[in-house]
């Protein structure tokens, strides 16, 4: 079996894997890292989203083997040390983007991207950057609130 | 009002663990030793099984047991049983086929479950499953509910003949004969309200464990309703003592009605983890949960609507099909029938209604309550032909509704399909809503765009609907087979922090920020110190769970019944400190104070002298722990208003909505930011059945056409617009804090506003849901031609 | 998903032999089509050869009156680059309206190509710009490069490195966005350059494909209003119920419309 290493919220990790795990299922499955979750089987629905090198992508549309020398952030460790929550994290609590919780991990990855890209995104943009992003409890309208909101600090 | 109770918009409790990945969903949940399941599902419509060969999967590497339906009918278990007898118009009762959790005879829908394989690992589990052997005689299906109808079609049930599960009716017949008779006008509509998959964004999943040294089984699920899984497995499907079985819903990552129900699942991985004694783990795909998570609404209806010269509503008929699928999933024979057509007066006066409703097996996935269940279906046939009928008579939109309202003065209002409306004020939510979306100024927003290129149209619809089923007594006497009622148990600690064990369930409704507020205005205590439990038969005491916008209704109303008694019980402990009379001991603001004195106890001192009794009235028990149940005495009725604004390209058919206004009469507002976010997510799978979802089968092979996201169109964050969305309040008579529901008025009210604002654009008398760009392009061309 | 080989060679004549020993074998490039397709179970290669590590399929550059993109570069980095929205604006737009931003993160030039999805985006640039595909061993042009629904000029062991586009004067793609999967349910690019006008239509039909009314009334006159009244036909399109072929073909007019109108 083919091993791995990669920096994962920060810190190293080294791994086994089968060529065909993908990179969610070593998250979840190997490393205990269970907020990522899975809502599809056709890479649309954007609950699994982690950034690798800092950009967003779809866990379950990545092989563990291709993450091997690579910086993985997953929901995990976007907080501060200390428990601070990131500005996108605050501020979907603070506008109430999340109900359920369940699409909540990959929404917050992604917008944490567009966030630092594009500080100052406006709702049109953040609705675009969404596409990947399916939620079915908020309609969205808070999702956007809090994007906005999280933007306009400028950091993610 | 406390800073943190009735009214304040308090940030979630549950948001620190989902905002950092600390949730636990059922998926999240791994058990020592435990196996895989896989389920072989149907490739067919509807097809006789021939035989099942196992014997390549049992060999393959890691498999454990592979169990088929023979398996099931060895052990008598596994029938899913239906929660609700309708009786037809005759009197005799509906076909009841019932659903075994893997069948054997034949197969009667694409993903009908017929073995389970059970494995080390998920992926050893699916690929055996790839290998076991089932032969099929195919046979023809019928797919729609007209084809089921059909004469000489071909039968789900060979019980059921012509495919009818009921034929059953409401209202009175000949009155509604005479009005008809003497209407000035009669406007008829036929239409269809969609075929829709609920699509929780968390897909189904279970563990199953069986402790063979105690005899103890736990399910692990996801579930609206963990006791009533409990009760259907222990006295249905699994047939074990009750007090044996745990059943536990954690996290549970939204259910829109679709998680109500006992799936085959369910009963599937614990009677297996018995067999193999070890924990069995299942976790759904969504492609598989396309087939196999119950379906909503799927009706094929004729309406007709008599009205005087004036536009007064004289007399309206319903004639429905509605499609239950290939088995009655629980709640399924209750959807069409007592929360649909007893909505059809709406919110107007008409005197006299009857409606006809049939359902119908076909071979399709079953059908259940989803989101807003029945009422959307009843919300989009009146308001539509409302529609119509203030067109093809000339009259006002808006004037119409306002003629044919319920006034304000005339609640309780008897309607004449069974329901008692309590309270409510349709003018005053009408008249809110034409303000905040600026109606009157709609036309010149009209021309502006036409300027574009756009046609612009807008749309209202004024809906009631009826929430927090009850009293139990009444369901009972209409069929429903369980009670209807709520459980509460408020247990104070020494120190004075509250533990709330409620019987509903959260999976996105906030309920432990919303009960804490409650818990904390009511005792006057700290929000912070209040916790509620939930999802866990262990924990908390029997009740039924979460849908029907019930859990604030009805399980709000069992914690202030519960609290109440901790007050009275507090009183008796403080005015004994007090050495006051109990009676002259007033309970404000988390304090016991001797009325007209400062003397006074802290709720934290009566709760600690509770438990340290040693200055104590005599006779008193010790300890500040209440239960409390409540049965309600009627139905909710929020009712609201819901104005659509939409922009359509001529050239290719888009609908784009611009402008969504919600203004909701949901009673008393314990957290507006919570009722709002409800609102969001309601409008939003409305918007999504109006003009993006349809479950799309194949009418001769019987296979879902959209069966996955790739096929069917979820409502993404660039399909909506930011909504404006207010409240108006008239207090629900009947329950102790005058709230009425909210969780289901969204997807209630939304889908006719946009039909109709879609009609306006566009200059159509009606257009079927969705209104994909391809309809609207076709209508719009034929309009052309025309 | 079955298991399978995992190798990522450092340079191209090692990915190539690693290809050439795996007749089962498939290269990766950003998974985005591939590994969908594995996980449904429609493909079970016995062997991934990984193309991420390959120096010679990264770059954007401008030579002579030709756009060069290498094959690994991702739909982003095309989205976001100085170099394309100079060359090629309409190439960058298209780019940035592929799938979602994760998919654009992952999703290569090459995988697109070679995968030749009837409803993909970029078909339609290669084609209507008379674009060069660059293989690790040759040259194949737009016109001989698609061959039908899924199929391509590629031998199974070829690597696309790069392409080719030559600098058109005008260019613009509309798309019409499939309902539920957001591929194009229809796309029509519109270019005019050194070849003349070429227009090449994606999503209505089995495969991308130019479109000879659209380019004959396009060269007779550059302007949205040439189009007025020319029938794409019907016959051929996809017919499912996502669209009729006869919407597809309303569509395609609307778009090269809408294309032409946005070369200005
Ligand atoms: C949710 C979602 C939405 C999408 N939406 C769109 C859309 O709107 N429009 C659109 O056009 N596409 C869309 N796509 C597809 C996407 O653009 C893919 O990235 C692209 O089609 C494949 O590129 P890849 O690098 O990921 O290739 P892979 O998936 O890695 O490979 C695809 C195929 O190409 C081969 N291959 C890869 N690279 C090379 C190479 N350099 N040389 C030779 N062969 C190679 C592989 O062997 C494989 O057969 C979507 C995908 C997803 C998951
Ligand atoms: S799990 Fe749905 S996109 Fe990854
Ligand atoms: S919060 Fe439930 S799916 Fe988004």
């Amino acid at each position: 079996m083919p091993a791995i290493s990669l920096k994962l919220n920060g810190r190293s990790v080294t791994a086994e894997v089968e060529a065909r795990t993908l990179l969610v299922e070593l998250l979840r499955e190997r490393l205990g890292l269970t907020g990522t979750h899975v809502g599809c089987d056709t890479s649309q629905c954007g609950a699994c989203t982690v950034h690798v090198d800092g950009r967003s992508v779809k866990s379950c549309t990545m092989l563990a083997v291709e993450a091997d020398g690579r910086e993985v952030t997953t929901i995990e460790g976007l907080a501060a040390a200390d428990g601070t929550l990131s500005p996108v994290q605050a501020a979907f609590r603070e506008h109430h983007g999340l109900q359920c919780g369940f699409c909540t991990p990959g929404m917050v990855m992604s917008a944490t991207e567009l966030v630092r890209r594009n500080p100052g995104a406006g709702e049109r943009e953040i609705r675009e950057w969404l596409e990947g992003n399916l939620c079915r409890c908020t309609g969205y309208h808070n999702i956007v609130k809090a994007v906005q909101a999280a933007a306009q600090t400028g950091r993610g | 009002m406390a800073q943190d109770g009735i009214g304040a918009a308090m940030k979630r409790k549950e948001d620190l663990r989902f905002l950092t990945g600390k949730g636990t969903y059922v998926d999240d949940i791994n058990r020592p030793g435990q196996a895989w399941a896989a389920f072989v599902r149907s490739p067919h419509a509807h097809a006789r099984i021939v035989a099942v060969r196992t014997e390549a999967a049992r060999k393959a590497p890691g498999v454990v047991a592979v169990l088929t339906g023979a398996d099931l009918a060895a052990d008598k278990v596994g029938i899913l049983p239906a929660g609700w007898l309708i009786h037809s118009k005759d009197g005799s009762p509906m076909v009841e086929p019932g659903h075994p959790a893997l069948v054997a005879d034949k197969v009667r829908h694409v993903g009908d479950q017929v073995a389970v394989v059970v494995a080390e690992t998920r992926d050893q589990a699916r690929e055996a499953a790839g290998l076991v052997e089932v032969e099929y005689q195919e046979l023809a299906a019928a797919v729609t509910v007209t084809q089921a109808v059909a004469p000489g079609a071909p039968l789900v049930h060979d019980q059921a003949k012509a495919n009818t599960c009921y034929d059953w009716h409401l209202g009175d017949k000949a009155a509604t004969d005479a009005a008809f008779a003497k209407a000035a006008k009669v406007v008829t509509l036929d239409l269809v309200n969609n075929r829709l998959i609920p699509n929780a964004m968390e897909p189904r999943a279970a563990i199953g464990e069986f402790d063979r040294a105690t005899g103890d089984l736990t399910l692990w699920t996801t579930s609206q309703n963990p006791h009533l899984i409990r009760l259907l497995l222990a006295a249905f499907t699994l047939g074990v003592p009750e007090h044996k079985l745990r059943v536990v819903a954690p996290d549970v990552g939204g259910g829109f009605g679709s998680k109500i129900f006992h799936y085959a699942e369910d009963f599937t991985v614990l009677w297996a983890a018995r067999k193999i004694g070890r924990p069995v783990k299942w976790t759904n795909t969504r492609s598989e949960a396309f087939q196999s998570d119950a379906h909503g609404r799927d009706h094929v209806t004729h309406v007709e609507l008599a009205l005087d010269k004036d536009g007064k509503f004289l007399g309206l008929r319903e004639r429905t099909l509605a499609n239950m699928g290939a088995y009655l999933s629980q709640f399924a024979p209750s959807v069409p029938t007592y929360l649909h057509s007893t909505l059809l007066a709406g919110c107007y006066t008409t005197p006299a209604i009857y409606a006809e409703v049939r359902a119908v097996f076909t071979n399709t996935v079953p059908v259940d309550a989803y989101r807003g269940a029945g009422r959307p279906e009843a919300s989009y046939l009146l308001e539509r032909i409302v529609d119509v009928a203030a067109r093809e008579m000339g009259i006002d939109r808006v004037e119409i509704r306002r003629r044919n309202f319920i006034q304000p003065s005339q609640f309780p209002y008897q309607t004449p399909v069974a329901l008692q409306y309590d309270s409510g004020d349709y003018g005053a939510t009408l008249d809110e809503a034409l303000k905040r979306s600026d109606w009157a100024g709609f036309e010149k927003r009209r021309a502006e765009a036409r300027g574009r290129g756009k046609l612009r149209g807008i749309g209202i619809s004024t809906y009631v609907e009826a929430c927090g089923i009850a009293p139990s007594a009444v369901v009972g006497a209409l069929g429903g087979r369980v009670g209807l009622w709520e459980s509460a148990h408020v247990r104070v600690h020494p120190t004075g922090t509250v533990t709330l064990f409620t019987g509903t369930h959260s999976h996105g409704q906030s309920h432990e920020t919303t009960f804490a507020q409650l818990i904390a205005e009511k005792l006057g205590i700290p929000f912070d110190n209040v916790e509620v439990v939930h999802g866990d038969t262990a924990k908390s005491a029997f009740a039924m769970g979460t849908y029907g916008s019930r859990s604030l209704a009805v399980g709000g109303s069992a914690i202030v019944q519960a609290v109440d008694k901790i007050v009275a019980k507090g009183r008796k402990i403080a005015a004994h400190l007090l050495e006051a009379g109990e009676g002259d001991v007033e309970f404000r603001d988390g304090k016991f104070t001797v009325k007209g004195t400062d003397r006074s106890k802290s709720f934290g001192e009566v709760a600690l002298t509770a438990y340290i009794p040693h200055n104590y009235p005599a006779g008193l028990e010790p300890g500040l722990e209440e239960g409390a149940v409540y049965d309600p005495k009627n139905f909710t009725f929020p009712a609201g208003c819901h104005v659509c604004e939409v922009e359509v390209d001529p050239d290719t058919g888009t609908v784009q909505v611009v402008g969504f206004t919600a203004v909701d009469d949901v009673g008393i507002v314990i957290n507006p930011m919570i009722v709002e976010g409800q609102v969001h997510g309601g409008v939003t799978q409305g918007i999504g059945q109006a003009l993006l979802e349809e479950a799309l089968y194949d009418d001769t092979s019987g296979q879902l056409l959209s069966g996955s996201f790739l096929g069917y169109n979820m409502p993404r964050a660039a399909d909506v617009p930011s909504f404006r969305v207010g409240t108006k309040v008239t207090a629900c008579t009947h329950n102790p804090l005058g709230v009425k529901g909210v969780g289901e008025v969204g997807a209630i009210g939304s889908p006719p506003a946009v039909i109709n604002a879609v009609c306006d654009a566009i200059g159509v008398r009606h257009l079927d849901m969705p209104a994909t760009p391809e309809r609207v392009w076709r209508a719009l061309r034929t309009a052309r031609k025309a | 998903m079955q298991n399978f080989g995992f190798q990522k060679p450092r340079d191209l004549a090692a990915a190539v032999a690693a290809a050439k020993k795996a007749p089962e074998g498939k290269y990766l490039g950003g998974g985005q089509s591939l590994l969908p397709v594995m996980k449904l179970g429609l493909a079970a290669p016995s062997e991934l050869i990984a193309l991420s590590g390959l120096a010679e399929l990264k770059g954007v550059r401008v030579e002579g009156k030709e756009l060069v993109i290498g094959a690994g570069t991702t739909h982003a980095e095309v989205a976001a680059s100085a170099e394309v929205k100079k060359a090629i604006p309409a190439l960058a737009d298209l780019a940035g309206h592929i799938g979602d931003p994760q998919v654009r993160n992952r999703g290569t030039l090459g995988g697109s190509l070679a995968h030749d999805d009837p409803s993909a985006d970029y078909p339609a640039a290669v084609l209507a710009l008379g674009a060069t595909v660059v293989t690790d061993r040759r040259r194949i042009a737009a016109d001989a490069f698609f061959q039908g629904m899924f199929q391509t000029a590629l031998a199974p062991d070829e690597v696309i490195t790069a392409v080719r586009f030559p600098l058109p004067e005008k260019a613009a793609y509309a798309k019409f966005p499939h309902p539920a999967s957001k591929f194009a349910l229809v796309g029509v690019f519109v270019a005019r350059g050194a070849g003349g006008v070429r227009v090449a239509v994606t999503g209505a039909g089995p495969s991308v494909h130019r479109s000879a009314p659209l380019e004959k009334a396009l060269a007779a006159r550059f302007a949205p209003e040439a189009l007025a009244g020319v029938a794409v036909p019907a016959g051929g399109l996809q017919n499912d119920p996502f669209g009729s072929a006869e919407y597809r073909a309303h569509l395609v007019a609307v778009m090269a419309r809408r294309a032409v109108a946005a070369c200005g």
